[in-house]
């Protein structure tokens, strides 16, 4: 029997039970973009002529790191027992900053595959996105992918995985995303076990939104699952949080190309096209319904994106500040959690304050603003919100240190999230250790698998944003993951610890931090700075300061000597080139009071690149 | 001289100037550079335009006096026809290289040539640079008595091993004796020293200093050791074979000369000269000779001060009222050019208002008389109560309207100029 359907069954007639709406649940690189390749070829939705790796991400920044950022959805036919079905996949991003956006898609599903790598096992970015599945009551398909590897072991990793879903280990499902191998089965497992959606097909339309993408030439586009009744071409439709009322111009399924149908029915899924020109009117976990026929509930679950990480944008050169807005403004309209506002820094002049979901979203969003839009950016240390209560109870809540209040404080609370972190046991030890130096606090541990060890900690995210991630992967050479959420706030003693050049404070090395780590801090700044600022023609001292207290000092001596000894025979013209090319060279300065700083040493310091060029 | 040559418009093949040379020439001294482009070896730490026998291409060193005459008669038709006025030299300098490399019959034939091209104005310093190695009694006496008034040993050191860093090949022993010999023909003598030399300390310099003081130069000149990229001495210190010249160390031995030479009466008068006597009145030109009271150098003096002066040979740079060019730099392309009757420049430039203005302020600062503070302009003016502040200027110099550089100053002239020019 051909796997193909030889029939498709046509969009906005089908019957909700011939009807299969899963996602993949993956770590990175664990092969769930390959994988759904493979069920595009197999189904036959994609020619294997027109073929290309890891089709459905769109973004180049995808493709390079091997990540989803934006999900999407895909409609294939398949046939069963001589029944055609429609499957819809729905591919989630994988990653923590997003945790918001998978619920989405996962709302949108009846089913997930829980997709591992046969020679890894399970991470704790999957293991989050398993919970939430099962949150949501999905039907769990466990599959161990890319059994074609040397390295593979899937005897241990089904046992681990039963372990944690229950079930036999020898009913996780063996494929290789690559060769194709167990693909077919799979197909026919998401017909045999994922429940069909169910929805009254005459109750008013509601569609939940999973996902909203900006396109150049058609606006946004918003991937809905109907979850009741109906939608078709050219009628008004409604967003029920912000009751904004639009037109659709087009309805349709992605097969994978955008296909326009008559519509859309229960349990179905596919986009939406209103000429919006911005996902702030399109946002993921709102309900569409009719106009003129309302629900009256929406859909539960919906949440506004909220900026956890805060970091200052800057253009290297001042003159592309115009730039820089007009970038903003443009991936706004496809970023919808993306929050800035104008911000000023003695230092570097003319910038954003801009909020992101995390650290992945932060260096998504710059990275792309860098290369889409051609811009050299520094982005300052990362920083959450705080909230702080003066003595004379007043409340400041600040996303920047140069936010910091003066004077008394009565108390100052930081956001605090539950972190997951998944790593083989021989390197316990130092993950606690590091969580614990972060200030985490143990809530408990357990085995994953044999040799596995997922930890759970409550910690500061300040102290999750500065670097953590980068010293969790080096300590355990790169086999621990981890994934975290928010769970609230807690007062702590936070100090903002200023680095004054020759008495003045450079606003973009200002740090809010623990006050047990306030001197650590002032030290590592004060000689990074040492090391990268020149020698001035005057002493310059670098203090690291508490307000009026001096906690770390170091000095960068004067330069003692800046001539050259003669001009040689009367070849003047070198030596005056030689005086331009050094004004030029002080164009690149920003002045610090009267301290020349090179726009590469605020770089330095602020990436901490000069260790790293040490270690080499 | 540079190992390259500056980036500038090509110089046309007559050479002819443009007529904005001539203004003010009434006011400017001439001067004549002739450069000597021939060396026995080649120093590890030197970038200038100079040849050993095995570098010159055919090029010869017998035919070089025959050339830089013929160059010289090209610039006498180049100059009248531009309108300037016929100007005798008031100093003629031989440099190189090592100029007294050629026979002393080849340095007389030219100075000989310099005063029937152009005229020696009264009391004109005439000065070549020598090796202590190259020259003897006889050399030196034959010199003076074609009409030389200065001589200027490259003595660099008085340590044998940095002596033996910077390749050179003579013996310390021998330059009391040449200075001596200098000295009973009548010649003023000008001792060049260097200091900063990878693996010299504080006191091999001193050494160096007090040796070359016990010997009573009229004139003494003391650079610091610069690593010109493309040199031996850079590829050394790229490779780790020997240490970056450490540029702290640098302005101790700086300080340290300028202490020693204070004492024993020498004044400075540009940034690396000093001269006896200290104290000379500013403003004033030298007198020459020997026994003169005033030993600075007046065509060392005449760079800084924007005089003209014609400068010969390969590699020579020359400066007419605003208008400098530099002539090719291969012996053998000078011989080609001057066969040919043509001009050997290979490019020039041609300083507009703004220019001259910034390399007034870039010349004159580094010399003792000073840049007036008159011609600064309003900002640079009150850029001078910092440098004052700073202790970079003097400042009763100052308020007598002259920028003259402190010790301090000296040492951060290049900062300094910065500062001034920073509108």
């Amino acid at each position: 029997m051909s796997p193909k359907a030889l029939k498709a069954l046509e969009p906005a007639s089908t019957d909700p039970a011939f009807i299969r709406n899963f996602c993949i649940i993956a770590h990175i690189d664990h092969g769930k973009s390959t994988l759904a390749d493979r069920m595009l070829q197999i189904t036959g939705v994609v020619s294997d002529r027109d073929m290309r790796a890891q089709y459905l991400d769109r973004m180049d920044i995808e493709r390079e790191r091997g990540i989803t950022i934006k999900s999407q959805a895909v409609r294939m036919p398949w046939a069963l027992d001589g029944q055609s079905y429609a499957l819809n996949m729905i591919d989630t991003p994988g990653h923590v900053d997003f945790t918001y956006e998978v619920s989405r898609s996962l709302a949108a599903c009846e089913g997930a595959i829980l997709l591992v790598d046969a020679a890894q096992g399970i991470e704790a970015q999957t293991l989050a996105n398993l919970y939430l599945a099962l949150d949501n009551d999905l039907t769990i398909i466990p599959v161990l992918n890319k059994i074609d590897l040397p390295a593979a072991d899937p005897e241990k990793y089904a046992k681990e995985i039963a372990g944690l879903i229950g079930g036999r280990p020898e009913d996780v499902l063996r494929v290789s995303g690559k060769t194709g191998m167990g693909v077919e089965e799979l197909l026919d497992l998401v017909v045999r076990t994922i429940p069909a959606p169910v929805g009254d097909p005459k109750a008013p339309a509601r569609a939940m939104i999973f996902d909203s993408v900006y396109d150049s030439y058609r606006g946004v586009i918003t991937y809905v699952r109907m979850i009741d009744g109906s939608m078709s071409p050219r009628e008004k439709v409604m967003m029920m949080s912000t009751k904004s009322t639009h037109e659709l111009l087009e309805i349709g399924v992605s097969a994978p190309e955008p296909t326009p149908t008559k519509g859309l029915g229960v349990g179905e899924v596919g986009y939406l096209i209103t000429g919006v020109k911005d996902v702030r009117l399109s946002k993921v976990g709102d309900t569409v319904t009719n106009f003129a026929k309302p629900a009256t509930v929406a859909l539960k679950g919906y949440a506004e994106p909220k900026p956890m990480v805060f970091s200052g944008l800057y253009p290297i050169d001042g003159s592309d500040y115009p730039v820089l807005r007009e970038a903003l403004d443009k991936l706004k309209l496809s970023d919808a959690a993306l929050v800035y506002e104008p911000e000023t820094s003695v230092a570097l002049g003319f910038g954003f304050r801009c909020g992101f979901l995390g650290l992945l979203h932060l260096e998504i969003v710059t990275e792309r603003l860098e290369r889409e839009f051609g811009l050299d950016l520094i982005a300052t240390a990362p920083s959450v919100i705080y909230e702080v209560t003066t003595d004379d109870k007043k409340t400041v809540t600040v996303t920047n240190p140069s936010e910091f209040p003066g004077g008394k404080i009565a108390s100052v609370s930081e956001p605090v999230v539950k972190a997951s972190i998944l790593t083989p046991k021989d390197y316990v030890g130092t993950v606690m250790e590091l969580c614990q130096g972060r200030r985490g606090t143990m809530q408990g541990m357990e085995y994953v698998g044999e040799d596995r060890v997922e930890l759970h900690y409550t910690m500061p995210l300040g102290e999750i944003v500065f670097d953590f991630f980068d010293h969790l992967k080096s300590r355990t050479q790169g086999y621990a993951s981890l994934d975290y959420e928010p769970v609230g706030e807690q007062e702590a003693d936070l100090v903002k610890v200023d680095i004054l050049l020759q008495g003045e404070a450079v606003d973009a090395f200002s740090a809010i931090v623990h006050r047990d780590k306030a001197y650590a801090y002032g030290v590592l700044m004060t000689e990074r700075l040492k090391k990268l600022i020149p020698r001035q023609q005057f002493e310059v001292p670098i203090q690291a300061a508490i307000g009026a207290r001096i906690i770390a000092r170091e000095s960068i001596s004067a330069m003692r000597k800046d001539v050259l000894a003669k001009c040689y025979g009367g070849d003047i013209t070198r030596k005056r080139k030689l005086l331009e090319k050094q004004k030029e060279g002080k164009k690149r300065m920003k002045m610090v009071g009267r301290v020349e700083v090179p726009q590469e040493a605020f770089i330095a310091a602020l990436s901490g690149d000069t260790e790293k060029k040490e270690k080499k | 001289m540079p190992s390259a040559l500056p980036l500038a418009d090509p110089a046309p093949l007559d050479g002819t100037l443009p007529a904005s040379a001539a203004i003010g020439a009434a006011e400017r001294n001439f001067g004549v550079y002739v450069h000597v482009p021939f060396c026995r070896v080649r120093c590890g730490y030197c970038d200038f335009n100079t040849y050993t026998s095995d570098e010159l291409r055919g090029a010869k060193r017998t035919d070089y006096a025959g050339q830089a005459i013929a160059e010289m008669a090209l610039g006498r038709q180049i100059l009248e026809r531009a309108g300037l006025p016929p100007r005798p030299a008031s100093t003629v300098f031989f440099g190189g290289g090592t100029p007294t490399m050629l026979p002393v019959t080849d340095l007389a034939a030219m100075l000989a040539a310099v005063r029937d091209t152009w005229g020696l104005a009264e009391g004109a310093e005439v000065t070549t640079e020598a090796n202590p190695d190259s020259v003897d009694a006889d050399y030196l006496l034959a010199l003076a008595a074609a009409g030389f008034t200065r001589v200027s040993f490259g003595m660099q050191s008085a340590v044998p091993h940095v002596l033996a860093t910077l390749e050179r090949t003579h013996d310390p022993e021998r330059v009391p004796l040449v200075v001596e010999w200098a000295r009973a023909a009548g010649l003023s003598v000008s001792l060049d020293l260097i200091y900063g030399t990878p693996g010299e300390s504080l006191e091999d310099w001193r050494a160096s200093l007090e040796h070359a003081l016990a010997q009573h130069p009229d004139h003494l000149s003391a650079y610091s050791l610069i690593v010109e990229d493309g040199t031996k001495l850079a590829r050394q210190i790229r490779r780790g074979e020997v240490a970056q010249p450490d540029e702290d160390l640098q302005a101790d031995m700086y300080e340290l000369a300028d202490e020693l030479l204070e004492a024993s009466g020498y004044g400075w008068y540009e940034v690396s000269n000093w001269s006896r006597p200290a104290g000379v009145a500013d403003g004033a030109l030298p007198t020459v000779g020997a026994s003169a009271a005033d030993q600075r150098s007046r065509h060392n003096l005449a760079y800084w001060q924007g005089h003209d002066w014609w400068g010969v040979g390969p590699g020579a740079h020359s400066h007419v009222g605003g208008v400098r060019w530099w002539n090719v730099k291969h012996p053998a392309a000078y011989a080609e050019r001057i066969l040919a009757g043509n001009s050997p420049a290979a490019g020039r430039e041609t300083l507009d208002e703004e220019t001259r203005r910034v390399e007034r302020v870039l010349l004159r600062t580094r010399i003792r008389d000073g840049l007036a503070v008159s011609e600064l302009p309003a900002p640079a003016r009150t850029a001078v109560a910092g440098l004052i502040g700073d202790g970079l200027v003097d400042g009763a110099a100052a308020l007598r309207g002259t920028i003259r550089l402190t010790l301090r100053g000296r040492l951060l002239a290049d900062a300094v100029v910065r500062r001034l020019l920073d509108e």
